[in-house]
């Protein structure tokens, strides 16, 4: 299992920014970057993403983990379209352009390898934009920003006590585990399915027992310093949208709207060469 | 229905996210197709929406899981992000007749929780992601409603077992010791 | 002058409840006031805390009798956020109590529920920082701190709220003995510095004495049992009748037939008028026979040229050699983050080491599982609810062995007689949950003796547990001990532990081992004591002040007669 990202503040100007603005742009590109299946638009696209990903001095080293995950993944996945569906390229563009064929069913065309190359590429968008945001963006900054964007308080505090206690639960999770593991319970790949579950339950039972008695202290703890007392609340961590905030996210509009237009130049946001 | 946002549900949330992110991490494979092993994360959000009501469990299903994949796979896959909401709210309007809290989880109201369940995990797995992986990621229809049914399948067994448990547990907590006594050696 | 905390006739019970929590209650704390509550676990001194900041009724719901006020008005009226700006709570979960992400904001959080403007946020954060010392820290996250740390952090996090009261649950439950010291060193300061009030619950009594309070108020059985100067309290027996741990000079004292007057001024080791005591103490203390050493079995674990880091950076423990022996009963201790946890983690197979052999009865531990190794060394963690996974005991205890695929006869046979040993045998029937702290203790330790292990480690066995408890525990281990000839480690703050039970210590500091030797060596070298972080006790104060010239024996020999009474 990959090790979590994490926040890392190297002071660059994207760090500086708030984290609506991130989340701003995170959102946007990513939403293009799914809706939008015109590969020339999309390889733009991956350049400026990776451009992001090196001006924040995100080392690869950060995320290599999770990168190779990813890439694992997005191959099974790009498999299981195949398997599952070797003529939806060609459903998809009206044309087929047989290059081989395995069996009867399965025949590779042009068309299918285009899809599939389309949907690896998104992915290629949207994994360095991914690390870019959470690996610059301020936790506590982050919370204080939503709620000035309009996200009701409570909402906004509990986004920020997850992010407190993920650390803490995390560590009493590997406690648990490492105690039941001494007593036997292992959730190696040995075991059957079933007993599989019973011992991830013995683990995840007092996991939760323990978080449901946290819930009660830090509700407590709380309520003692004035949690609700009133309809809203100022942010220690909050920081004002400053010019360069204003200038990445008209940037960022600028830059979906122009990505989306392209795509759908044709009618349809499937660029087709095939035609 | 009143639905209370309180300073207690704020921290269910918090700490319910915190909880399903860590799970993330416990994964049981039932087949090798993307997002189709059992995820003992699944029974916790059934667990926590049916203690503290839809809202709680609508956020820590979206939450939870956006910030999950996004923290341990690097990317977030919103077709099935958002179905998790429909647990969370599904399982959670029911929240007054399971009375976990109030100690009584027994017969009845476990087979109305895995009614509900089974219903909402079906809403989620079977129809939503579904339709919202061909909307928005064009993905090929057999693929999704097949890995869509997977899911199903996973999520609904992995609350019957785990879910269920856990509530009985929790529920046993709060209900009353009543006259307990010792036995001899014998 | 007009009591700040006044209750008159009071008494107290909770919705869920049919008898009264506190009854009788008539108590008045003046500003500027230092009072040390105590009682007994159950006593109802935490339901008087959370009265006095509202948690109680405004949490937890219930009814009273009498009348109370806070800062001179109605509670009813303040309700829990106008208390809030009267009292402020330290908890004793500090973890819990620290909800920011980083210590400014932490500190900074009752002010942004009022709405205060981040400019002004800025100045009192920092000025209540830098007063209690940890504004270097400002942009910490709590998993960088320490315990001590993360308590300064909740003290700094209600003094923002310029509070009359502090009011703090157990302070010195989570601490190293001389970070404890701090803690009332700086409470101490606080009072006198900012006049501030201040409550201190805590059973620990001779380490929240390391500074004069004005008074102790000691609570039992839901009601004000004494309410005395600290001169008075000492010399009556009103806490051990409580079943409250006196100070260990004053144990010594009584001990010796000798009776402690509040004219002697014995709230003090180091001023006490010991004149009329000194002979009497020394004749009766030389006549007691020096502790015997036992004999123990062979080597049964060794661990040598250890060495653990995360990363290539920082070592976490290097050069780590030390051996134990069978049937030994002994301590490890150190400051938080020495070492310990890790140590022990490494030698039940949860962590690698980077280099370094351990040997089990002469045999490689390294090339056993964690759970092979789970059946020779049992790991029992500090909470019992890390442990607990099942609903009835029975189960509970049966756990380790069904999942070994042991047959359901032996299961039967084998937890019969664990259960039997623990004294849990009439419970087996039992949900958990109905169980006290200290039979859910002996539950998980049941559990993991049903498999035989030879070593049993102990996190903490004892961590915030009243006299009762504390010996409850210690003496069912004791036993274990000396009837089953199991090899018991425990991970301990608590130098009265270790003196009282173990016959060796193992200290750490800074992921060095500095010294291996009997309790009664170590807490009479500061040497020691200070690298790691650790208190002499007043035994030691008491022996100096006596002119013995060998305080290690005087410590033995009080605790040889401690013993000796007990098995009487």
């Amino acid at each position: 299992m990959p090790k979590m990202l994490s926040y890392n503040n190297k002071g660059t100007w994207i760090h500086n920014l708030c984290g609506v603005t991130k989340l701003v742009f995170f959102l946007l590109w990513t939403i293009t970057a799914m809706i939008c299946y015109d590969i020339r638009v999309l390889s733009v696209m991956v350049v400026i993403s990776v451009i992001i990903f090196i001006v924040s001095k995100t080392s690869f080293s950060q995320v290599k983990g999770v990168f190779t995950f990813v890439l694992v993944f997005l191959c099974i996945n790009l498999f299981a379209i195949f398997l599952f569906a070797p003529t939806h390229g060609t459903e998809l563009y009206g044309t087929e352009h047989v290059l081989f064929t395995i069996t009867k069913k399965y025949v590779v065309t042009a068309e299918q390898l285009f899809y599939e190359a389309h949907v690896f590429i998104k992915y290629i968008v949207i994994v360095p934009s991914v690390f870019t945001f959470l690996v610059t963006t301020n936790p506590s900054e982050f919370a204080a920003s939503l709620n000035r964007v309009g996200i009701g308080y409570k909402g906004c505090y509990a986004l920020a006590l997850a992010l407190r206690y993920i650390p803490d639960v995390q560590s009493d999770f590997t406690k648990i585990r490492n105690s039941q593991a001494a007593r036997g319970i292992e959730m190696s790949k040995k075991a059957s399915l079933i007993n599989r579950i019973r011992h991830t339950a013995t683990i995840i039972f007092p996991l939760i027992f323990t978080s449901m008695d946290r819930i009660d202290v830090i509700s407590n703890a709380m309520e003692l310093r004035c949690f609700g007392k009133n309809k809203k609340r100022t942010w220690y961590m909050g920081r004002p949208l400053k010019a360069a905030d204003y200038i990445v996210i008209a940037a960022t509009v600028i830059l979906s709207v122009v990505a989306l237009l392209i795509t759908f130049s044709n009618g349809s946001r499937f660029y087709n060469p095939f035609i | 229905m009143k639905t209370k946002f309180g300073i207690k549900e704020v921290v269910a949330t918090g700490i319910g996210v915190a909880l399903f992110v860590v799970l993330t991490e416990i994964q049981v494979p039932l087949v090798i197709v993307p997002n189709t092993a059992l995820q003992p994360r699944m029974a916790v959000l059934a667990f926590l929406s049916a203690v503290f009501g839809p809202l709680v469990g609508a956020i820590v299903g979206f939450l939870g899981h956006a910030l999950g994949d996004a923290l341990f796979y690097g990317s977030v896959w919103w077709s099935w992000v958002i179905p998790e909401i429909f647990v969370g709210v599904g399982v959670g309007l029911f929240v007054k007749k399971f009375a976990i809290k109030e100690g009584g989880f027994n017969g009845k109201s476990i087979v109305a929780f895995n009614i509900v369940q089974v219903i909402a995990n079906a809403v989620a797995w079977i129809i939503v992601a579904p339709v919202l992986d061909i909307v928005i990621y064009a993905e090929p229809s057999n693929k999704v409603f097949a890995q869509g049914a997977f899911a199903f399948l996973g999520n609904a067994i992995i609350v019957a077992i785990l879910g269920t448990l856990l509530g009985i547990g929790y529920s046993k907590i709060f209900a009353k010791s009543g006259s307990l006594e010792k036995e001899d050696a014998e | 002058m007009e009591p700040i905390i006044s209750f008159k006739d009071f008494s107290f019970t909770y919705r869920t409840q049919k008898n009264p929590t506190l009854h009788d209650i008539n108590l008045s704390i003046y500003p500027g006031e230092k009072v040390l509550i105590v009682g007994p676990s159950g006593s109802g001194k935490s339901t008087l805390a959370h009265l006095i900041n509202g948690l109680v009724p405004f949490a937890y719901e219930g009814k009273y009798t009498g009348s109370y006020s806070i800062g001179g008005k109605d509670p009813k009226e303040l309700g829990i956020f106008g208390l809030s700006n009267i009292v402020g709570t330290v908890l004793q979960d500090t973890d819990g109590q620290f909800v920011g992400l980083t210590v400014g904001e932490d500190v900074a959080f009752s002010l942004e529920n009022n709405l205060i403007s981040q400019d002004e946020m800025n100045k009192k954060v920092n000025s209540v920082c830098e007063d209690v010392d940890i504004l270097p820290l400002l942009s910490h996250s709590p998993n960088e701190l320490s315990g001590g740390q993360k308590q300064r952090v909740s003290m700094a996090g209600v003094l923002v709220s310029d509070v009359d009261v502090l009011l703090f649950d157990e302070p010195l439950a989570n601490l190293d003995p001389a970070t404890g010291k701090r803690t009332i060193e700086l409470i101490d300061r606080l009072n006198k510095e900012r006049k501030i009030t201040c409550l201190i619950i805590e059973h620990r009594i001779e380490d929240a004495l390391h500074r004069d309070v004005d008074r102790i108020i000691l609570i039992d059985e839901g009601t004000i049992k004494a309410d005395l100067s600290t001169n008075e309290m000492l010399s009556s027996d009103l806490l051990i009748k409580s079943g409250i741990r006196e100070p260990l000079y004053i144990s010594a004292i009584k001990h010796a037939g000798l009776s402690v007057t509040k004219e002697l001024g014995p709230s003090n080791v180091d001023t006490m008028d010991l004149s009329s005591f000194s002979d009497k103490l020394k004749e009766f203390y030389s006549a007691k026979a020096p502790k015997v050493q036992r004999t123990y079995g062979e080597e049964i674990l060794n661990v040598s040229d250890l060495s653990f880091s995360y990363d290539e950076k920082s070592e976490v423990l290097s050069d780590i050699n030390f051996s134990i022996y069978k049937g030994e009963m002994l301590s490890v201790v150190g400051k938080n983050g020495a070492g310990k946890s890790t140590l022990f983690s490494i030698v039940c197979g949860f962590l690698t080491p980077t280099k370094g052999l351990i040997t089990f009865n002469g045999d490689d531990l390294t090339k056993y599982s964690i759970k092979e190794r789970g059946d020779k060394i049992g790991f029992v963690m500090q909470n019992p609810n890390h442990m607990i996974s099942k609903p009835f005991v029975m189960e509970e205890v049966a756990l380790g062995l069904s999942v070994r695929g042991v047959s359901e006869e032996q299961i039967k046979l084998r937890c019969e007689e664990v259960l039997k040993i623990c004294e849990l045998w009439p419970y087996r029937n039992w949900p958990i949950n109905a169980l006290s702290y200290g039979m859910k203790k002996r539950v998980t330790i049941a559990s993991i003796l049903t498999m035989n292990p030879e070593i049993l480690i102990l996190d903490e066995p004892t961590a915030g547990q009243d006299l009762a408890r504390y010996t409850e525990i210690m003496e069912f281990l004791k036993k274990l001990n000396l009837e089953q000839g199991i090899t018991i480690i425990m991970i301990t703050h608590d130098m009265h532990l270790m003196l009282e039970y173990t016959k060796r210590a193992i200290v750490l500091s800074d992921g060095h081992i500095i010294a291996d030797k009997t309790p009664a060596q170590i807490l009479t070298d500061s040497a020691i004591t200070d690298k790691a972080y650790l208190k002499t006790t007043s035994l030691h104060n008491l022996a100096l002040r006596l002119g013995f010239e060998d305080t290690i024996a005087f410590a033995n020999r009080f605790i040889q007669y401690e013993e000796d009474r007990k098995n009487a």
